[in-house]
């Protein structure tokens, strides 16, 4: 009967229009699916190109700064500096002690009506000049110093001079004596060796990026010397070591918590502990690095225990069958590995540490340092931080400040994640 | 014909086979395997002799290779596995304290079904074993072991100008033969091989057949197989599983010929496997 049944069922017709339709239909749902991904995509790179667009746009003149040449005389009696003495061995001393500032108001004086050009912290460019040179002591010579913030911004077309003096932030008198200078031709613009070398200001002209970075970088060398190691042994016992039983379901389920916690409250748990518990100096890189270790442990840790558990167990077989130990096996075999994928989640999981700014607000690294720091407890700042300090700054000259520091960010994490898919790239292996 | 339950002996003897003109290298007596509460092995006993190769043939999932790898220890890996009993290497109980169990994997070798070179050099490959258990005291020793092992497994003419490429560019059965020369380079008693055959191509089975008929006698050798043309190829002796019990033991040819238990008729006729 079944197979009478089955016998009795017409040919299927595959030209019918029903058929069609539903042809027609899959197609026509395929190329929608198509679209709406392009879109997505499309949707996704313009955002980003809007994103680097701006933030080129604002912040490629942050690392150009205007200098004023002024005229100076490094007089002796002005400066409070006893020639004999810049013979002696205290000589550096004896130049540092001179009052340059004098020197820099008898020298901008000569400009006349100009005279508030220039920016109030030009004189350490004179002190750095006669310490390099001390045999222009007693001469007079050209120099060029940086110029105020405003002057800077004229050289650099910031304002829309055709707006009425309240509308476009800078008076007519500044406009009136930028362009003297620039008729006299005692103006220039060029690379800001300020900047690329110095730290955090109040003034926009003299602000640096370099204190920031190499706060940056001594917080992420002690991030990256604690999370590493424990991270990899946890994630090494944790996969290869460890029984599976209810205690490490809690501790994976734990550790998978731990990566999704947001950063502000690594901040909290860093000033509770570090600060106020364990009483270590306040906006110390060493205390932001454990903070970020913290958090970037768990990034760490899932990375490795993937990259360990794509280790093929044949592998494992292979070696246990020849007789190598669990140790042997793990290190000798296991780890070599997983190490490209391990290496890959960390630089990650330290390009993401490189980019927090949260948790270190809240361990005081948001104070303004103007020095930049020399060792793992020295104050400092981090670079994320330095960007969100000048995008707060009332003063209309951090405005680029801001964007150049964000791109001095942007390349340092670019040049991360390159890394990591160099590596990936480098020692992927296929089996 | 007296049909032998050789589950309820003592003492299990392979059908016509004088005791005398053998060495036993390895004894199981009454072994259960359990995985959790499941029992994977109920009460197997058998004689491995150093002379003869040894198959192990059954149908899937009928404990040939959870015995196997109860020979060598390899079961510890599994956490729920939990192996009762008594086997003995040359007399010595290898679940006691004391046999080391990294001792009994370098002198109970073992391949795989699927060939795992590690993914270093075919040198390297080979000289793993020989350096972790320090057997080679010179470069130059560790020269002629590696290419004595690489000889023996029938790669070496295949092989030797291209020692530093890696053992996993090489093809399927080379790359077994490859994990065969890893084994021996350690010098073992035992050779475990587990369906070492089932990834490979016909004529690359041949080669290993060919290998594993060469090594006799220098190795005891115990294979686990599907295969039963090949078990009657390579073997001497064979042991029948069925549902983790090994129904019989004896002589291949025997076994082959004129099994004395039905199921194993059943199963060499092809009613079922």
């Amino acid at each position: 009967m079944n197979s009478a049944q089955v016998a009795s069922r017409p040919p299927t017709d595959w030209a019918s229009p029903k058929m069609r339709t539903r042809i027609a239909r899959r197609y026509r749902s395929e190329s929608i699916f198509r679209n709406l991904g392009l879109f997505a995509l499309v949707l996704a790179a313009s955002f980003l190109a809007f994103l680097l667009f701006t933030v080129v746009r604002d912040g490629w003149q942050g690392f150009l700064s205007t200098d004023v040449k002024i005229s100076i005389t490094y007089d002796p009696a002005v400066l409070g500096i006893d020639p004999a003495a810049t013979k002696g061995p205290n000589a550096q001393a004896a130049l540092q002690a001179g009052d340059f500032q004098a020197v820099m108001a008898a020298g901008v004086a000569k400009l006349g009506d100009e005279a508030d050009t220039v920016s109030e912290g030009a004189w350490l460019v004179l002190r750095k000049q006669l310490m390099e040179d001390p045999a222009l002591l007693g001469k007079t010579v050209s120099v060029w110093v940086p110029a105020k913030s405003t002057i800077d911004l004229l050289a650099k077309g910031k304002f829309d001079l055709s707006k009425p003096e309240l509308e476009r932030g800078v008076s007519d008198a500044d406009v009136a004596h930028f362009n003297d200078l620039k008729k006299a031709g005692l103006l220039r613009t060029g690379f800001s060796r300020i900047f690329i070398t110095g730290a955090d200001s109040t003034s926009p002209e003299l602000a640096g990026i370099w204190g920031a970075t190499v706060g940056s970088l001594l917080t992420l060398f002690v991030t990256l010397s604690l999370a590493f190691p424990v991270g990899v042994l946890s994630a090494i016992y944790l996969e290869e070591f460890a029984k599976r039983n209810r205690w490490t379901d809690l501790i994976e389920v734990s550790i998978n918590n731990l990566a999704a916690v947001p950063s502000i409250i690594y901040g909290l748990l860093g000033l509770a502990v570090f600060l106020n518990f364990l009483d270590m100096p306040r906006s110390a890189p060493v205390v932001g690095g454990l903070t970020l270790a913290l958090m970037t442990f768990p990034v760490i840790v899932i990375a490795g225990r993937v990259a360990i558990k794509s280790v093929p167990p044949s592998i494992r077989d292979a070696a246990l069958g020849i007789g190598a130990s669990k140790v042997q096996v793990v290190f000798q075999h296991v780890l070599p590995l997983a190490l490209p994928g391990i290496l890959t989640g960390t630089i990650i999981g330290m390009a993401r540490a490189l980019g927090e700014t949260a948790p270190l607000l809240m361990i005081g690294m948001r104070a303004f340092v103007s020095d930049t720091p020399v060792g793992l407890t020295s104050p400092a700042t981090a670079l994320p931080v330095q960007v969100f300090l000048w995008s707060d700054d009332v003063a209309r000259g951090f405005v680029e400040k801001t964007s150049a520091a964000i791109m001095v960010l942007l390349v340092f994490l670019l040049l991360m994640n390159s890394l990591a898919i160099y590596l990936r790239n480098k020692y992927e292996r296929r089996w | 014909m007296t049909v032998m339950d050789l589950s309820a002996q003592n003492v299990p003897v392979a059908r016509g086979i004088a005791e005398t003109d053998v060495t036993t290298k390895m004894t199981a007596r009454h072994v259960n395997v359990f995985y959790g509460t499941k029992q994977a092995i109920k009460d197997v006993s058998i004689d491995i002799t150093r002379e003869n190769v040894t198959a192990f043939i059954g149908p899937s999932g009928c404990g040939k290779s959870t015995f196997l790898r109860c020979l060598n220890r390899m079961n510890d890996t599994v956490d729920s596995a939990r192996v009762e009993g008594e086997i003995k290497l040359d007399g010595t109980d290898i679940y006691t304290g004391d046999m080391d169990v990294v001792q009994l994997r370098a002198r109970v070798g073992m391949v795989f079904q699927k060939p795992n070179p590690f993914p270093k050099s075919i040198y390297d490959n080979v000289a793993y074993g020989p350096s972790i258990h320090g057997l080679a005291s010179s470069k130059a020793d560790m020269d002629s072991i590696v290419e004595g092992s690489l000889r023996r497994a029938g790669l070496w003419d295949e092989v030797k100008d291209r020692l530093t490429e890696s053992g996993t560019a090489l093809s399927g059965g080379q790359q077994q033969r490859l994990c065969i020369a890893r084994a021996i380079a350690v010098d073992p008693e035992v050779i475990l091989m587990d369906e070492p055959c089932s990834a490979l191509d016909p004529i690359a089975t041949a080669r290993i057949e060919e290998l594993i008929d060469e090594l006799r006698g220098r190795y005891a050798i115990v294979i686990v197989t599907h295969n039963m043309q090949q078990a009657a190829r390579v073997s001497q002796r064979t042991a029948f599983f069925h549902l983790g019990t090994m129904v019989e033991y004896g002589n291949t040819s025997d076994i082959f010929t004129n099994p004395v238990e039905q199921r194993t008729r059943d199963y060499i006729t092809g009613r079922y496997g």
